[in-house]
């Protein structure tokens, strides 16, 4: 055995199973079983680290997650390099690769170690004193210069190649912290039938009792007892260890981070790396234990100085003994036992050092019955030794004891971190973290906080012992530690209060005790000790600093879970795919920019599109912006308050342009509002804003206008568009068009017919200003019509061209040339709002004198003096090329048809300076621009058009459907279509409607009704999602064949969706990895529907079965939303399939 | 992450949510009656109170409703929610 240190029996460590691993380079060999820190000290490695500020040598302080010293990179290969771990955390196994951190060229030989000889030069706050003046030497000298001096470890400069997940959680109680209190509190939650999580930072659950095989529990040896009693927990617990509960948000949100493959020398493919939990609680129970303290003396940071508690555990747990000859230091009773302890496994106690006047009881009588010599009233004046302490000087200044290892214990300070960040939830703290100190105290409060009557345990071997008070204050010392981590002293404490700062939060920004990744798990009481010495208060007057989360670092990879790559945001696709189109991502949607023919460049290809609309025919996809149909008898009334116009005197089949306002009488949106059939209109909203302007309806018809008989669907998905635009349009969509008489369309009309035969709600409408259609059509039947269209030499033009063209014309985009602040009579626009009708959402602020100022900013054109000249876009306006700004470039392009450069742009009191020359300051020197009307481009008399005989469309294209990878335990498929119809009607209409299409409409809350092959699913207190097989055709007229005093909408929606079924025992848990609803049988039954969130995509889930979930996706998001289940289902795909990448 | 009652959906996670602003802020009855003043008032001024604040809220991706909910500003804690037109509660 090569490990010097390792006892010879006992720990919970397999001395069959040796575990080869490397420190800087150099093999070891350790334990199944071990953690980094004990393998090390079975080696007589103590040397781990240097300091942060002065590159002390340091230490292991601790054996948990409040180490402060031994911070440790772990090298897993390329981009799995991880700083800052705590070696008294991280789970040995084969081929560990452990680095020490800040140190150069090596721990032994450190050059940074000066800085340390230097200590006087770094006081506190040496950063904002020294390196405030030149400003200028800061980025260029003081910067570089401070970071490779300070900072612990290196971030990878890899992409993270793993894979994290994330996983929300619902459950009545959970207990953080799985030692005695934490699991006698599952004890007593789990008795109760409760779902509870139970989670410990540890491998092992057990806590200190892992290291009490003396202690035993109704019979049972400690460690023993936990196995017994983690294994009697019923199926209701769920179990994390390697968890760390890092955070408390409001809505007793809990977050975890649970570590799931680090400690593995050979992770199974397909398993994350970690998982953060979302857990929302019904309660929480706290147990999270206590942290020993250190004590203050000078040189009490050497390597070999550690905790008594640690010892112990060391001892153990792992069968490692921490030294040869060791001191001990306590104001408290429990170092004893690491004194007893350590004897009786042959390390030499030279001597116990106490700082109270006179201990009493058993612990303190065993010592003395060995022998050991016990100083009362006694402190360390000094610890020596360079890379690891090798004698103590007493306070007395007299006594010198030689040693290799001092334990320390100033006492024990209760976990509360999350306690402190929990807000004043109604939490429970249970055992030493609630200050209780016995172990069946512990136990029976635990039980209790579970919720079952108080327990009673027999507890034997645990002697009766007094915590210690408060240390006592130590002197100020440039070597005293309080903060091992940040490498704060007793004397630097000494000198933030000498300059004033009184507060512990001040002290601690000004020394930063307590900061950083420690959170001062080890230093705030000692810190808030020196505070109150110094300003001679009492500590509890002092206060605490605020505990921030996360309780210890969590990595970037765990808090991104899948949200990177094409998971990090939903990209909406069009149903018209082209393999020539040059994407862009825009709105949330994939467009095409342009199409390019033969290795074109975009600006020519861009140019070549604008010309074929102006001259010939083009065609866009438009699928994009927002479409809502608006049903009812009052919505004529209700768009006249929505928008600018005025809409009573629109006949069916007619159109509008209308400007929508907020309150403040600022241009929100635009569109266009088509009265389709009688009280059924088709309102057209800007890509960006159709959620807004959906919502901002809702607001007003829910609260403003209630009482209105309107309902609003959106019916974006369900209608792909083909803008054909041109002098030749009609030319080149009369062929497929049999039942409207396009020619006799006038601009600004709608009418219902076929395309081929397929229906089609036909605008003469576009956004270039030539001759045009928009044709509304299924998504299912897009691709078809658009390669009928193009092999018919309609030329493809993207959204570049689409800008150009309409920007010629002096047509705005809204938040292109708005910003918030621009009112309908700013662009021009005044005219859209009708004259005669009565109030609508802005009209009262338009009146305001600040909104019809002469000075305002109003939209022009420029053009520039140079025609080859594109000024920037953003660009400010100026009258002499400098001084104060006039307005702005709002739009610039190059126009093919013009042959030069135009722009559009807001300029103060812009219409009065038409043929005015401003300038534009750019980098190269001031532009000179001339003010213009914003329409460049009139209006092509109509040209006449030559007849046509019918063709046919191309056959129609078939889509395959996605296919999943397998995975038994969790299924994952697209089902067929479905006829789907949107219902919104008020009580009396529902009933109605549900008698006539044979299933009722549920009104309880986010249940369904299934009758005879037809669902109706509650989407809200107005709205139904009616499911009936696909080519239910007559379904929609028997809907709404409702009572005429009994208005209500139903608009099908077929098109707008695509339906999966998630199956399998672990459907919930996939679920769960991108939906934050509580998905148990009792809180989501089976018949439950509901709208929510799936990732960043908004879905109806509705679970059709105890392990059946049915889920209808909004269509362009199908590719997400496919790809976020394939993600969840990684886990558990069949080995076989694991690697098989998914069809989307 | 907040939990907000629904009033008809029942307890939700806050992303569900929109957040209206503040609630019972009804415009003037006839808005063209009041002076300019008046009229940026109802705009642009809020109360910003620590402590209990009633506000709107609608479960944007849920039932789709607007409705009202107490909370307190300081802890972010939720006294209740109610639908429009019902009183707000103690
Ligand atoms: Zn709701």
């Amino acid at each position: 055995m090569t490990q010097p240190f390792r006892t010879a029996a006992g720990g919970r460590i397999d001395r069959q199973r040796p575990v080869r691993f490397s420190f800087d380079g150099r093999a070891l060999e350790g334990c199944a079983g071990d953690t980094l820190a004990s393998a090390l000290l079975a080696n007589d490695v103590h040397l781990v680290g240097r300091s942060f500020k002065y590159h002390r040598p340091r230490g292991i302080l601790s054996a948990g997650s409040e180490e402060p010293n031994a911070l440790v990179t772990v090298d897993r290969g390329l981009g799995r390099v991880t700083p800052n771990l705590r070696a008294t955390q991280i789970e040995l196994h084969e081929g560990l690769t452990a680095i020490s951190q800040n140190r150069f060229p090596s721990l032994r030989f450190d050059l940074g170690a000066v800085a340390g000889a230097a200590a006087p030069l770094l006081p506190p706050g040496f950063v904002y004193k020294t390196f405030m003046r030149p400003a200028s030497f800061w980025k260029r000298l003081y910067e570089p210069a401070v970071r490779h001096a300070a900072g612990l470890g290196r971030a990878p400069g890899q992409g993270d190649p793993d894979r994290y997940a994330h996983q929300y959680a619902h459950c009545d109680v959970l207990i953080i912290g799985g030692g005695a209190a934490g699991i006698a509190a599952a004890l007593g939650a789990s008795a109760t039938g409760a779902r509870v999580i139970l989670c410990d930072e540890q491998a092992e659950f057990g806590g200190s009792l892992l290291s009490e095989p003396g202690v035993t529990i109704d019979g049972w040896a400690a460690p023993d007892w936990v196995r017994e009693a983690i294994a009697s927990l019923g199926d209701q617990v769920t179990l994390l260890p390697r968890t760390t509960a890092f955070g408390a948000y409001p809505g007793n949100l809990i977050g975890l981070a649970q570590r799931l493959t680090d400690h593995l020398a050979q992770p199974a493919p397909g398993m994350p790396r970690e998982r953060l939990w979302h857990v929302r609680a019904g309660r929480v129970i706290l147990a999270a234990g206590a942290i020993e303290r250190p004590l203050v003396f000078p040189g009490n940071d050497r390597p070999g100085i550690m905790l008594a508690a640690a010892a112990r555990t060391y001892l153990h747990r792992y069968g490692v003994k921490v030294g040869s000859r060791a001191v001990v230091v306590t104001a408290d009773d429990s170092a004893y036992r690491a004194a007893s302890d350590l004897h009786a496994a042959g390390v030499a106690v030279a001597a116990v050092v106490d700082l109270r006047p006179e201990p009493v009881g058993p612990v303190v009588e065993a010592v003395r019955a060995l022998d050991i010599p016990i100083h009362t009233g006694m402190t360390i004046g000094g610890a020596a030794g360079r890379r690891r302490v090798d004698a103590v000087r007493l306070a007395d200044g007299q006594t010198i004891i030689s040693c290799d290892t001092v334990l320390m214990s100033g006492g024990w300070t209760p976990s509360v971190h999350l306690l402190a960040q929990s807000r004043g939830e109604a939490w429970l703290s249970v055992g030493a973290c609630a200050g209780a100190f016995g172990l069946a105290t512990c136990l029976r409060d635990g039980t209790e906080a579970g919720g079952s009557q108080p327990g009673t345990f027999a507890v034997a071997g645990l002697p009766e012992m007094t915590p210690a008070a408060l240390p006592l204050p130590a002197l100020p010392h440039p070597k005293a530690f309080v903060d091992f981590q940040n490498d704060v002293t007793t004397k630097d404490i000494a000198t933030a209060t000498g300059e004033g700062f009184v507060s512990i939060e001040h002290v601690k920004r000004y020394t930063t005790a307590g900061m950083a990744t420690d959170q001062g798990k080890t230093s705030n009481v000692n810190a808030i000790v020196a505070v109150a010495a110094q300003i001679g208060a009492d500590p509890a007057a002092v206060g605490t600093t605020t505990f921030r989360p996360p309780y210890t670092p969590v990595t970037f990879g765990a808090f991104a879970g899948p949200s990177r790559g094409d998971l990090f945001a939903p990209i909406r696709m069009t149903p018209i795919f082209s393999a020539d189109a040059v994407p862009e991502d825009a709105g949330g949607w994939r467009r095409a920019r342009c199409y390019p023919r033969n290795g074109e460049a975009i600006e020519a290809a861009t140019a070549r599109e604008c010309l074929a609309v102006r001259n010939d025919v083009g065609m866009a996809d438009a699928s994009t912006p927002g479409k809502i149909e608006i049903a009812g008898p009052d919505a004529a009334l209700f768009l006249n308050r929505i928008y600018t116009g005025d809409f009573n005197s629109l006949e069916p089949g007619q159109c509008r342009y209308a400007l929508l306002l907020g309150e403040d009488g600022f241009v929100r949106d635009d569109g266009i509002v088509a009265r389709a059939t009688g009280d059924r209109w088709h309102v057209t909203t800007t890509t960006g804003g159709a959620a807004f302007v959906l919502h901002h309806m809702e607001d007003h018809l829910q609260t403003g206008f209630a009482g209105l008989r309107v309902w609003l669907t959106s019916v974006t998905e369900q209608w792909a568009v083909i803008a054909v635009q041109g002098p030749r349009s009609i030319e080149a969509l009369a062929p497929f068009i049999p039942d409207i008489e396009l020619g006799a369309m006038p601009r600004m009309s709608v009418r219902e017919g076929h395309i081929g035969d397929i229906p089609i709600r036909l605008f003469r409408a576009g956004f270039t200003g030539e001759t045009g259609f928009e044709i509304n059509l299924p998504p299912d039947s897009a691709q078809q019509v658009w390669d009928t269209l193009r092999q018919r030499d309609v030329t493809p033009y993207g959204t570049d061209a689409m800008h150009v063209l309409r920007a010629e014309k002096g047509f705005v985009i809204v938040g292109q040339e708005t910003d918030g602040t621009v009112t309908p009579d700013d662009l021009g626009l005044g005219w859209t709002i009708g004259r005669d009708k009565g109030d609508f959402v802005g009209k009262r602020s338009l009146s305001l004198p600040e909104l019809s100022r002469a000075d305002r900013l109003q939209l022009v054109g420029l053009l520039p003096a140079e025609a080859a000249m594109v000024p920037e876009e953003g660009a400010q306006l100026t009258e002499a090329g400098q001084g104060p700004s006039v307005g702005h470039v709002t739009s610039s392009y190059h126009s093919p048809t013009l042959g030069r450069s135009f722009a559009l742009a807001l300029v103060a009191g812009g219409r009065s300076r038409v043929g005015a020359r401003l300038r534009v300051p750019m980098a190269s020197g001031p532009v000179e621009v001339v003010v213009t009307d914003p329409v460049f481009v009139p209006r092509p008399p109509e040209r006449p058009f030559a007849p046509t005989s019918p063709l046919p469309l191309l056959p129609a294209v078939a889509r395959p459907a996605p296919v999943a990878r397998a995975a038994g335990s969790v299924r994952l498929a697209a089902l067929a279509p479905a006829t789907l119809l949107s219902v919104r009607a008020g009580p009396g209409a529902a009933t109605a409607i549900g008698m006539a299409i044979g299933v009722l409409l549920p009104t309880v809350p986010c249940r369904s009704v299934i009758a005879r092959e037809r669902a109706a699913l509650w989407l809200g207190p107005d709205e139904w999602l009616i499911q009936a097989p696909e080519g239910s055709t007559g379904l929609e007229a028997l809907a709404r064949r409702a009572p005429a005093d009994r208005p209500a909408s139903v608009v099908d929606v077929s098109q707008g969706f695509r339906a999966l079924e998630l199956a399998g025992p672990r459907a919930a848990w996939c679920l769960n990895g991108f939906c934050a609803l509580d998905l148990d049988p009792r809180a989501f039954p089976v018949g439950m529907c509901t709208r929510t969130l799936l990732g960043k995509a908004e879905v109806v889930l509705w679970r059709i079965g105890a392990e059946v979930f049915h889920i209808d996706v909004p269509r362009s998001l199908l590719p997400y939303v496919w790809a976020c289940l394939e993600e969840a289902r990684l886990e558990f795909a069949d080995e076989s399939s694991a690697e098989t990448p998914a069809v989307g | 992450m907040l939990l907000i009652p629904c009033p008809w959906c029942g307890p939700r996670p806050e992303h569900e949510f929109r957040y209206g602003g503040a609630a019972h802020r009804a415009p003037p009855e006839d808005a063209s009656a009041v002076d300019d003043a008046a009229w940026g008032d109802y705009l642009y001024s809020r109360d910003n109170p620590k402590g209990r604040h009633a506000e709107r809220w609608r479960h944007l991706h849920g039932c789709g409703r607007f409705f009202n909910c107490i909370r307190d500003t300081v802890s972010d804690r939720i006294a209740g929610t109610y639908k429009p037109g019902e009183a707000p509660p103690l």
